[in-house]
């Protein structure tokens, strides 16, 4: 049996097939789920894709997380199932209280879009098994608000229950607090990541393939369950 | 119609880089003197009933859940007095 995958399209999601794609090269079966759909299709976990969910008007992800199919991913996602928010998709989970903190607009003011080393903090959780402890890699960065700030409490916390999940290195791209690029839930089926994995998963179009690890995780993750 | 006045600003320990770029961009342009600049948000909430205890009440909590994240942001609510037209020279 495949596993399935669901990815979310909210009204200005833009990398909803780029994390179809990366789900289906790592052997998944993607599910397109809408905005307005409370129904998962029963899948076994949701990408929140990259984007500009309703033009970010308000805040980052403030009125998507509002939206009808948002209300079935916070209960499940609370009940254990894996979810993965990339950029847009972080902004989301923080406004849904999923995850800590808050992200903000970089310090610099400047759109910010390279490629970015990270080092895996974390290989525990359920989006990151497949990579080395402390492995580097190297996927595209590219936001406007992707500063992540949360208090000095709640970011000791963080540290030392290793939910920090990946790290910024070389360079701190947008001020985020103690180069943090993504962050897990205690449980760590939650996981929400600045940069974008899903845009490394094959050499012609990205950096390398070092972003594949993602998604490769979450499968065997699912098949070992 | 009654209007309520929410006023939504960053924490006061956040880092606020446009507030930030105003403040820098006022000597430039001439305006001395003015040694911080804080940018927020104000949302105008015009009331279809009374301004009753219960009708504020729904309105904190609206911007305590949705105009505002209290994570890194204050808010404040006041309800704005009917102006009377004509009298201004």
């Amino acid at each position: 049996m495949s596993v399935r995958i669901g990815v979310v399209t909210f009204p200005g999601s833009l990398d909803d097939r780029d994390a179809q794609r990366a789900v289906r090269l790592a052997g998944a079966e993607p599910v397109a789920l809408w905005h307005r759909d409370k129904d998962l299709h029963q899948v076994d976990a949701v990408v929140l894709p990259g984007g500009f969910s309703y033009g970010d008007y308000l805040r980052c992800g403030a009125i998507s997380r509002f939206s009808p199919v948002m209300d079935t991913v916070i209960e499940q996602a609370r009940g254990g199932m894996p979810v993965l928010g990339i950029c847009n998709g972080f902004q989301v989970l923080c406004e849904s209280h999923l995850l800590p903190g808050a992200l903000t607009r970089n310090d610099s003011l400047h759109f910010v879009c390279r490629d970015q080393k990270l080092r895996i903090e974390n290989a525990g959780t359920a989006w990151t098994n497949a990579y080395e402890q402390g492995q580097e890699i190297t996927v595209p960065l590219k936001n406007g608000e992707g500063r992540f700030v949360a208090d000095e409490h709640t970011l000791d916390a963080l540290e030392a229950e290793g939910r920090v999940v990946a790290r910024y290195l070389d360079v701190n791209p947008n001020g985020s607090y103690r180069d943090i690029a993504g962050i897990s839930n205690a449980a760590g089926n939650v996981v929400g990541l600045m940069p974008h994995p899903e845009h490394a998963v094959e050499p012609l179009t990205g950096p390398g393939t070092e972003g594949l690890g993602f998604f490769a995780s979450i499968l065997k993750q699912l098949v070992n369950a | 119609m009654a209007r309520v006045v929410v006023d939504v600003m960053l924490k006061p320990e956040i880092l606020d880089p446009q507030g930030q770029a105003v403040q820098r961009a006022l000597p430039r342009l001439g305006f001395a003197g003015i040694a911080d600049v804080r940018q927020g948000k104000r949302f105008e909430l015009e009331l279809e009933g009374p301004v009753d205890d219960a009708a504020l009440a729904r309105i904190r909590e609206a911007a305590e859940t949705f105009l505002a994240n209290t994570v890194i942001e204050d808010f404040t609510v006041r309800v704005e007095e009917p102006q009377s037209s004509g009298d201004a020279a």
